[in-house]
């Protein structure tokens, strides 16, 4: 099992304490996108209204915990599949963006988990993935695809349960960004990037 | 005698009905339809490996929130459920109805077909 070194940089201990819209992640490098500045607005309103109720921002940290234990999931698994040396470039390049972002949603899910009252959840230290089954390129992107759609179709089914809908259209924006991996990782693989009307 | 045998055949013809509709509810589940539906539950769980959810290797009759080396809810800890057809088609509606508090935050299977057909392939594939 690879080292999950990577994971350390999505430590949800990293606080946030300047204000929201100057916050930058990752030594400056990067601007916190839409999504990112909607979820953290939707977790500041829902403390904010007098409607939030604790069940409701206990709920809905709930729903982002599962969430951020996704998002480490998929941050483990590129970390395999850029370690195993199976990837070529230009595609490790690609693996790498995507697991980039995958630790962007990861670090902003923690804070908006913590700032709703609950307690982030950490990454595990071991995922057990079937890495005996992984032996060329094509696996491990197959392995990718299939993570990716499998994370739009949580986002997919998490987002009706949300209490405050501005954290819906946050994770929505989330399911957006892991299904256009998805597709991409078909495009390289030579399969239908775009299978389906619906994402379900 | 006669009336034993005629009383038999009332009982019969009683039944008859519910191994009929019996019958027939398990040649309209569609296990590849089925095995589709399972592509949306793979985003948290496996059939061989516990992931954000439980594996799902020897699902029916397991009681629910005692599979050794996963960490459940205190809420799935306590249910008491035991995991069979009924059961399963209660929870998969509505996760967090059913059980609420469970980790599982997913909206549900809301459609009944969708449910049997998934319920079916997981009968298949779980098996120990």
């Amino acid at each position: 099992m690879p080292e999950l070194s990577a994971i350390a940089s999505a430590d949800p201990s990293r606080t946030l304490a300047t204000p929201r819209r100057t916050l930058l992640l990752r030594g400056g490098q990067a601007l916190l996108s839409a999504g990112a500045i909607a979820l953290l607005a939707g977790c500041e309103s829902a403390m904010s209204s007098r409607a939030a109720s604790a069940d409701t921002m206990a709920n809905d940290a709930e729903i982002l915990n599962t969430a951020l234990g996704l998002e480490y999931e998929g941050i483990a698994a590129y970390q395999v599949g850029a370690e195993s040396g199976l990837l070529e470039k230009p595609v490790l390049d690609v693996a790498v963006q995507f697991q980039g972002h995958h630790k962007e949603h990861a670090d902003v899910l923690a804070q908006t988990v913590a700032k709703l009252g609950g307690t982030p959840v950490l990454p595990k230290a071991q995922y057990n993935f079937p890495v005996d089954q992984l032996k060329t390129q094509a696996d491990v992107l197959r392995f990718a695809a299939g993570l990716e759609k499998g994370a739009a179709s949580a986002y997919y089914g998490a987002v009706p349960l949300f209490g405050d809908s501005a954290l819906a259209q946050a994770a929505a924006s989330i399911m957006a960004d892991e299904a256009m991996h998805w597709a991409v990782l078909l495009h390289v693989l030579g399969e239908n990037p775009v299978p389906v009307a619906f994402v379900s | 005698m006669i009336r034993a045998a005629t009383t038999l055949s009332v009982a019969l013809l009683a039944i008859l009905p519910a191994l009929f509709a019996e019958t027939r509810a398990e040649s309209d589940v569609d296990i590849a339809a089925g095995e589709a539906l399972y592509e949306r539950c793979q985003g948290c769980h496996s059939i061989d490996r516990n992931r954000i959810g439980p594996m799902h290797r020897g699902l029916f009759g397991r009681t629910a929130g005692t599979l050794e080396g996963f960490e459940y809810s205190e809420a799935m800890r306590n249910s008491g459920i035991v995991w069979d057809e009924a059961t399963l088609d209660a929870f998969l509606e509505a996760p967090r109805n059913y059980v609420p508090g469970t980790k599982m935050t997913y909206a549900g299977v809301k459609d009944a077909q969708e449910r049997r057909d998934l319920i079916a392939y997981l009968r298949q594939a779980s098996a120990p």
